[in-house]
């Protein structure tokens, strides 16, 4: 049964760490993809920016009919605007559950978007999710992402924003078709201009120059090898002599001390 | 009591059934959709394109065309004489002894079709089909007798009602085959629809010795086509004479004998494909089909009486399984093979474009890959400003500084790839000891889009195709070559639908036929190669697709080489597995097609196997050692090239 909750993606212009041209953001996908776990295409897939950026289209085609824009200028502030957004929506809509990536390709990408429209709100935040377990009208059971591929429920209470990890589901292929016929509707709710930004100077970062590693190897083989061989030392054991009892023995207490079992 | 009546009544009303026959099957294929095709050009072309082009490939399996041109001709002729002397009752002897002689002359190739059914090889289907020589032969003898009396060797009224009835029964046994068959869905079908698949061919450029490779575009641009599906979902949103080339199908499972994604045991089969496809447009199940199942890719086979379909319904939903359309290699074998000009791979990827463009449903690295191609033009997502990084010794031209030259090398994403990279340099430097003009893109250059366009996303394909025509289109040169099969074939016979002038009185090349150029008129001199016995693979993009079978030949005889032939080779050649983004989709099947062609390599005792493409070097090379040394072309050539001294 779908939960009667309304679930927004809130998404932004990636940017790909090679060629540097706008794409579906790598965790913004994996929110919209969340939320399509949740509610299917009842999502509400929002942005606020350029109405026009075809990349948009790509979240469309991950399976949504149509998306939403609040349409902003280049350096507007996204936060007025869309707590704008919220407020207005509280009103007509029972409980909300708002994801995003945890920060963003392009822009600022700070991270601190998620943080300033809870506050604004007054709603809790949840960073770094990898799962929403189970989802109510007043409560949802979520999966924190922590390192090491360690998780931990936590039970928040509805409405609440969610920053997506890494960990979690990676986004589904876009069916660009899908994305081409979505319809996309356009709400007013003014814009500001971020004063603060007007102000920077951005230039592209440069790369530390990284030692190089002499490879005297002939073949391709050997190269493989070089490329892949692990330095030595630092964490964890190899247990090779040791009999069947102790190396099960390392285990148990290694799974132990990550909490995997209890 | 007489019966005269009786057998020429009988004709009558089954010829009149076979002609309702015929209009029902001509609404089935109506349901697909309109495709501009010219109506009388191709039905008075239909007798040539028969003798001259099927015939040809028919014949490459002399029993069968010789088994087949006695039947069906004497059938033909039988069937036209029938019609006069049975049912207009014409009365002359003549005509007569010739219906007899066509009779005779189709008993005879019946009697090939039986012996062929007594012990007939996998490929071929059964059922219904063992019991077309029997209805083929009764019909011959039944007609042979019934006209003894018009031939005056049996006096008139020598029939005497019982015996009459017994050839009136005979007769209805044979014609239903024979009449009714051809177009109510029995064997004889073939003739019917294959006639007039010939007729209204979708690539008419095919008959007399032509070649259509080229895919073609998806329509977006069209307004009207972005509500529509894009791809091909249901049978009806074939083109209506892709349904009727369907329904041509003889089930002579040649293409199946000579599909590699079959032979690994993956599940695809192009024979029961195409009646999947008849299945689809005619409605119901495949319970009726008698031939090879699906490999399951385990190493048995798809139970058969469980796809069902209909006009209307989404072949990917019960008729067809996807992983069936992600395992070819669109190597065209099938398509080489097929005596009908059935067109296997148009329908294969018509059928992926849905999967993708609809439904995103790319399988394994397909989706990766794909975004990593809208994303940075290569398909590996390596930063586009690192394409050239590979010449960077090289001291090549770039088109952006010297805006012309006389030829433009084409580098393709091998450039982003080590062991490609040597091929490239081979290249290079075979250019460069003939003195060549020669300039590259550089960081300019793009993904040529063939493997976006395999994989079904011809959005990608046609947006890479347009932004690589616009650079294109800013040079001057009078020649473009690449080393890669794959970009050669998308830009020699795929980018000419982009209305633009890029490429106009451009000639496209592949290496081998450049370097065979230079060769021929002594621009590379070269020394006798002294190495083992060598044998050569022809890629599927250079050979099938684009005919180029001699210059890579000749190159290797220029060295003094005498190809250990392969037994499958030039037209006939088996896919290194690498074609049509199998790589990436990656259906699993029982074995791997490249360790087949490799197979097929080493049995021919060849301590080399030369090639003309860096994708089969690369599956090639993925097969474990020890095995015989795979080398481009280019590269065998740089290993001989004498030097000048100066
Ligand atoms: S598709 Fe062509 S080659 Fe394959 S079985 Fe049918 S007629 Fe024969
Ligand atoms: S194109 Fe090649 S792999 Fe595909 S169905 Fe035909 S023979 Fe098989």
């Amino acid at each position: 049964m779908q939960p009667n909750v309304n679930v927004v993606s809130l998404v932004s212009i990636g940017r790909h760490p090679q060629s540097g041209r706008a794409r579906r953001a790598e965790q913004d996908g994996r929110a919209v993809e969340l939320g399509l776990k949740l509610v299917q295409d009842k999502l509400t897939l929002l942005h606020a920016g350029n109405a026009h950026e075809t990349v948009l289209r790509q979240y469309a085609g991950m399976g949504l009919d149509g998306f939403t824009v609040l349409p902003q200028g280049e350096g507007d502030d996204a936060v007025p605007v869309l707590v704008a957004y919220f407020k207005a929506n509280r009103q007509h809509h029972s409980r909300q559950i708002v994801l995003t990536g945890v920060n963003a390709e392009s822009g600022e990408s700070s991270g601190m978007l998620p943080y300033l429209l809870a506050e604004q709100l007054g709603w809790p935040i949840v960073p770094r999710i990898a799962d929403i377990v189970r989802v109510d009208e007043f409560e949802a059971e979520v999966l924190l992402a922590l390192p090491r591929g360690q998780r931990r429920v936590v039970t928040v209470s509805l409405p609440f924003i969610a920053s997506v990890d890494s960990a979690a589901q990676e986004p589904r292929q876009s069916a660009f078709a899908r994305g081409l016929r979505a319809t996309l509707t356009t709400l007013d709710y003014g814009s500001r201009v971020d004063d603060a930004v007007s102000h920077w100077q951005v230039a592209p970062a440069k790369p530390k120059p990284k030692r190089l590693k002499v490879v005297k190897a002939k073949t391709a083989a050997d190269r493989m090898k070089a490329a892949t061989a692990k330095p030595v030392g630092g964490g964890g054991k190899v247990l090779r002599n040791e009999s069947v009892e102790e190396q099960a023995q390392a285990i148990f207490d290694l799974l132990l001390e990550e909490k995997v079992i209890r | 009591m007489m019966l005269d009546w009786l057998p020429p009544t009988l004709i009558g009303v089954l010829l009149v059934l076979a002609g309702v026959g015929a209009i029902r099957r001509i609404n089935l294929w109506r349901a697909g959709q309109a495709e501009e095709v010219a109506i009388l050009a191709g039905l008075m072309a239909m007798p040539t394109r028969y003798l001259h082009d099927l015939h040809h490939v028919v014949d490459r399996d002399k029993y069968i065309s010789r088994t087949h041109v006695a039947t069906g001709g004497g059938f033909v002729l039988a069937m036209a004489l029938i019609v006069l002397v049975h049912v207009f009752g014409v009365n002359n002897t003549l005509l007569a002894w010739a219906l007899m002689a066509a009779l005779v002359m189709m008993f005879c190739g019946a009697l090939f079709v039986f012996k062929r059914r007594l012990n007939p090889p996998s490929r071929l289907s059964k059922g219904p089909w063992m019991r077309l020589p029997k209805s083929l032969l009764t019909f011959s003898v039944t007609f042979f007798v019934l006209t003894l009396p018009a031939a005056g060797i049996l006096p008139d009224g020598t029939g005497r009602w019982v015996f009459t009835l017994v050839l009136s029964a005979l007769i209805l046994l044979s014609l239903s085959e024979v009449l009714l068959g051809m177009t109510w869905g029995g064997p004889m079908k073939h003739a019917f629809a294959g006639a007039l698949h010939l007729a209204f061919h979708r690539r008419s450029e095919r008959f007399g010795g032509g070649r259509s490779t080229g895919l073609k575009p998806v329509l977006f641009s069209d307004n009207d086509a972005v509500n529509k599906v894009h791809g091909v979902a249901k049978p009806s949103d074939f083109k209506w004479n892709q349904l009727l080339g369907f329904d041509a199908c003889v089930q002579c499972g040649r293409c199946e004998a000579v599909c590699p994604a079959f032979a690994a045991g993956q599940p695809l089969n192009p024979k029961k494909l195409i009646q999947d496809m008849v299945v689809g447009f005619a409605g119901g199940s495949d319970a009726q089909y008698a031939g090879s199942p699906y490999p399951d890719g385990k190493g048995g086979v798809q139970e058969v009486g469980y796809a069902k379909g209909g006009a209307d319904q989404i072949i990917t939903d019960g008729l067809i399984h996807p992983d069936t359309l992600w395992s070819c290699t669109t190597c065209r074998a099938c398509v080489e093979e097929c005596p009908m000009m059935i067109e296997h791979v148009d329908a294969i990827v018509d059928m992926r474009r849905f999967l993708t463009l609809e439904k995103g449903d790319t399988p394994n690295k397909g989706a990766q890959v794909l975004e990593n191609i809208i994303a940075t033009d290569n398909p590996n997502g390596h930063s586009p400003e690192s394409r050239t990084y590979w010449a960077a010794d090289q001291n090549l031209a770039l088109m952006k500084d010297v805006k012309k030259a006389e030829v433009l090398f084409w580098v393709s994403d091998g450039a982003f790839d080590m062991r490609s990279q040597r091929i490239l340099r081979a290249f290079v430097t075979l250019l460069k000891a003939a003195k060549v003009d020669v300039a590259i893109l550089g960081d300019e250059e793009r993904d040529s889009g063939d493997v976006a366009r395999r994989l079904g996303d011809d959005a990608t394909f046609q947006s890479l195709a347009k932004r690589n025509l616009a650079t294109l289109s800013q040079y001057r040169f009078s020649t473009l070559v690449t080393t890669d099969p794959h970009a050669f074939h998308c830009l020699k016979n795929e980018y000419g639908d982009f209305g633009s002038t890029a490429l106009d009185g451009v000639e496209v090349l592949h290496h081998t036929t450049f370097l065979n150029r230079l060769v021929k008129e002594g621009r590379l001199r070269l020394d006798t190669f002294k190495g083992g016995k060598v044998t050569y693979h022809d890629p599927c993009y250079l050979g099938r697709y684009n005919g180029e079978y001699e210059a890579p030949r000749e190159l290797l005889a220029s060295l003094g080489i005498d190809i250990a032939e392969m037994e499958r080779s030039a037209f006939r050649s088996r896919c290194c597995g690498g074609g049509g983004g199998a790589p990436i989709t990656d259906i699993p099947g029982e074995r791997r097609i490249a360790d087949m062609r490799m197979e097929d390599v080493v049995s021919t005792g060849a301590e080399m196997v030369a090639v003309g493409c860096q994708q089969c070097t690369a599956m090639l090379e993925g097969v474990v050692e020890p095995r015989p040394v795979v080398k481009d072309i280019a590269e065998i050539l740089v290993g001989q090239l004498v030097e000048e001294v100066h």
